[in-house]
């Protein structure tokens, strides 16, 4: 049984102008000691599909439904106190911006602390050494003076390391990464992933790591799943994935990503904007930027299904595979050709 | 740290030479015919002209304030055992020129007064700000969010004359609940009217009256503040830890929400200590605001000069106050 099987989930939000679909349907599920990245446009949905699974999106004026079974239970619809015992115990959560993430009037340790006291009936001063203990495993220096200090006192890549001993205190069979990196300068970048990645093989955690950035997911994820608009496009194993994408939308972020080693004059673009997911477009949600349009797309929404070769490779996309299979390899020649 | 005070109390020194000698020019750029007042209705010329030259006031301005000035902060040495160690400022703030006594003694009766209803005004509006501007914040739009709104409306734009008005012919006039006139001192019962009891009693009207001003703009600003706070990514942080509604509240919410209050409350209190002018005017309480109303009526500049340094010191010793306190509840800040 996976770890976290998560069925046909939706997060729709009440607003004055109407209501957003924000998570439109979203199934995946992740194994023990498993990486799956999310991948996709700010506002597709990765952010609140993982908020909706920890149960932190406000009360009022949020419509959820769906299945999220973590260890044979729901945390759908879960009792809020059920679901507190739950929250930075066995599932924990890492945010994009640290210089935020992390309250300014109380010191690291003091932080560490309360996570450990929130779960674990032991004493100030054993918690505290479990939280000297993690700070050392992240790699902070000076760990048993620096935990008293206070966040403004840690640079950015210091504080996403001390976010990540807070959220492996309790040592979590689930671990969600919200753009863990994204405020990071690159070769901080690099080291918060080979943290991330060291640590799951020391503590055995499985990891959702939401990026829109896929270097990251080629580099840490098992499994990825591409979202688009509120709806998964394309879901696959990592190497599946960017051997032969399968999804229009997929070969627009693959083109879109710029090379060190590759010299451009023009990074290749997805046209348009994200749609609004108020009102989001008819059949499917990417065809009015997409350049295989055909007119069952505007009427159809395309089904997520398995390509007729593979049956762990899904995506969501009318388009036939011949012409897909021509298109991702004359994708993947051009970027190849280009590094030769 | 030490070198933040010495520096924030020189600073203070400048700032006080500026207020006293603004307020000493004003005085003397307002025509007036102190000499009549001084000498008295119906007195002649010459006892006139001697009771000026009494006061020095036939000399220039800036003498007369070097004479003031001296006068405040002329270094006496402060005994232990009989032996000198220190030396303080003289604070003699002289003689009023129409009653002749003291300026200190007169600073001294009506400073009490003011410090009782601005300290009591305080725990009353913070009683009602704290509570109904927190769960205002936890319901926005919600019967109680929207009544109190109404209030901080009624409370921003009413004003506290009217408000006392009403408050003393309601409460006061109608129902006798309260009386409507006087202060009563807490320690000593010079008349029927004394002790503890007497002068709660004859505060509550002043205390709410003086509250509810500060009560509106407290609730407002409370609710924006906790409003603001509850959508920082470390109170997301904190729930995702798995800590309790109320624990987020109060160990990250409130934490942060109340620093700009603790701000606040400094500057009114020092504010606020300078005379309530209209609340004691109504209810007859013999504060620092009427005695320097009077003063300013009489031309009485030394106990006008008396009431501006008082009130002076106090804003600057709140302030103070404040800032090192804030340097022990917010990490970030350091005194440098």
């Amino acid at each position: 049984m996976a770890l976290l099987d998560v069925r046909d989930l939706k997060t729709y939000f009440e607003t004055d102008d109407g209501i957003v679909k924000a998570v439109d349907g979203v199934s995946f599920s992740i194994e023990k000691g498993q990486t799956l990245g999310i991948v996709g446009e700010s506002g597709s949905g990765k952010s609140v599909t993982c908020l909706t699974i920890m149960g932190l999106n406000a009360r009022k004026h949020t419509i959820t439904s769906g299945e999220a079974i973590f260890k044979g239970k729901n945390l759908i619809g879960m009792k809020p106190s059920q679901l507190r015992q739950i929250r930075g115990n066995d599932i924990a959560m890492i945010f994009q911006d640290p210089m935020t993430s992390l309250n300014p009037v109380h010191s690291i340790g003091t932080q560490l602390v309360e996570a450990i006291l929130l779960h674990r009936d032991v004493s100030t001063k054993v918690a505290k050494a479990r939280a000297t203990e993690l700070l050392k495993a992240v790699g902070i220096p000076r760990a048993e003076r620096r935990i008293d200090d206070y966040p403004h006192q840690f640079s950015g890549g210091m504080r996403q390391r001390a976010m990540i001993a807070m959220a492996l205190v309790n040592d979590p069979d689930l671990l969600i990464a919200d753009e863990p990196t994204t405020a990071l300068d690159v070769t901080t970048q690099a080291q918060i992933m080979n943290l991330m990645k060291r640590l799951q093989q020391e503590f055995g955690s499985a990891i959702i790591v939401i990026t829109h950035d896929l270097g990251v997911v080629a580099e840490a994820a098992d499994d990825v799943l591409v979202m688009y608009a509120a709806e998964v496009a394309e879901q696959a194993p990592v190497h599946k994935l960017f051997n032969r994408p399968h999804h229009p939308y997929t070969w627009g972020l693959l083109g879109s990503l710029p090379r060190l080693d590759i010299d451009v004059d023009r990074l290749v673009q997805i046209p348009g904007q994200p749609p609004s997911l108020l009102h989001p477009p008819r059949g499917c949600r990417f065809h009015p930027r997409c350049a295989y349009v055909m007119e069952k797309c505007r009427q159809v929404d395309p089904e997520l299904v398995p390509i007729s070769t593979d049956p762990d490779h899904l995506q969501a996309c009318h388009l036939d595979e011949a012409t897909k299979d021509r298109e991702a390899a004359k994708l993947l020649e051009a970027t190849l050709r280009k590094v030769i | 740290m030490v070198r933040y005070l010495i520096r924030r109390i020189l600073w203070a020194g400048v700032l006080f030479l500026v207020v006293t000698i603004v307020t000493f020019v004003i005085f003397f750029l307002i025509p007036n015919d102190l000499a009549a007042k001084v000498a008295g209705q119906g007195s002649s010329q010459a006892q006139r002209e001697r009771a000026i030259k009494g006061l020095g006031l036939d000399q220039p301005v800036y003498k007369q304030y070097g004479r003031f000035l001296w006068r405040l902060t002329e270094p006496v040495p402060v005994h232990v055992a009989g032996v000198p160690v220190l030396v303080r400022p003289k604070g003699n703030l002289g003689r009023s020129y129409i009653k002749a006594t003291p300026v200190n003694e007169i600073i001294a009766g009506a400073a009490p007064v003011t410090a009782s209803l601005v300290f009591g005004g305080v725990i009353v509006w913070m009683m009602i700000a704290l509570p109904i501007g927190i769960f205002s914040a936890l319901r926005p739009r919600s019967l109680l969010d929207r009544v109190s709104m109404v209030f901080v409306l009624i409370g921003i734009s009413a004003h506290p004359v009217w408000i006392g008005l009403i408050f003393a012919f309601t409460f006061g006039y109608k129902l006798h609940w309260f009386p409507i006139q006087g202060y009563c001192d807490v320690i000593n019962p010079a008349t029927d009217c004394g002790g503890p009891v007497q002068w709660a009693y004859h505060m509550v009207l002043p205390w709410i009256t003086y509250a509810i001003l500060f009560a509106a703009l407290y609730v407002r600003m409370i609710r924006a503040n906790v409003m603001e706070t509850m959508n920082e990514d470390y109170v997301r942080t904190a729930r995702a830890k798995g800590a309790p509604e109320s624990r987020v509240m109060r160990a990250h919410v409130l934490r942060n929400a109340l620093l700009p209050v603790v701000t606040m409350l400094g500057m009114d209190i020092g504010l606020g200590l300078g005379g309530a002018i209209f609340t004691e005017t109504i209810y007859g309480l013999p504060g620092l605001g009427q005695t320097a109303i009077r003063a300013i009526g009489s031309n009485d500049l030394p106990i006008v000069m008396g009431v501006v340094v008082f009130a002076t010191l106090a804003i600057i010793i709140f302030n103070l106050i404040i800032d090192v306190l804030y340097a022990f509840i917010d990490p970030r800040i350091r005194l440098t």
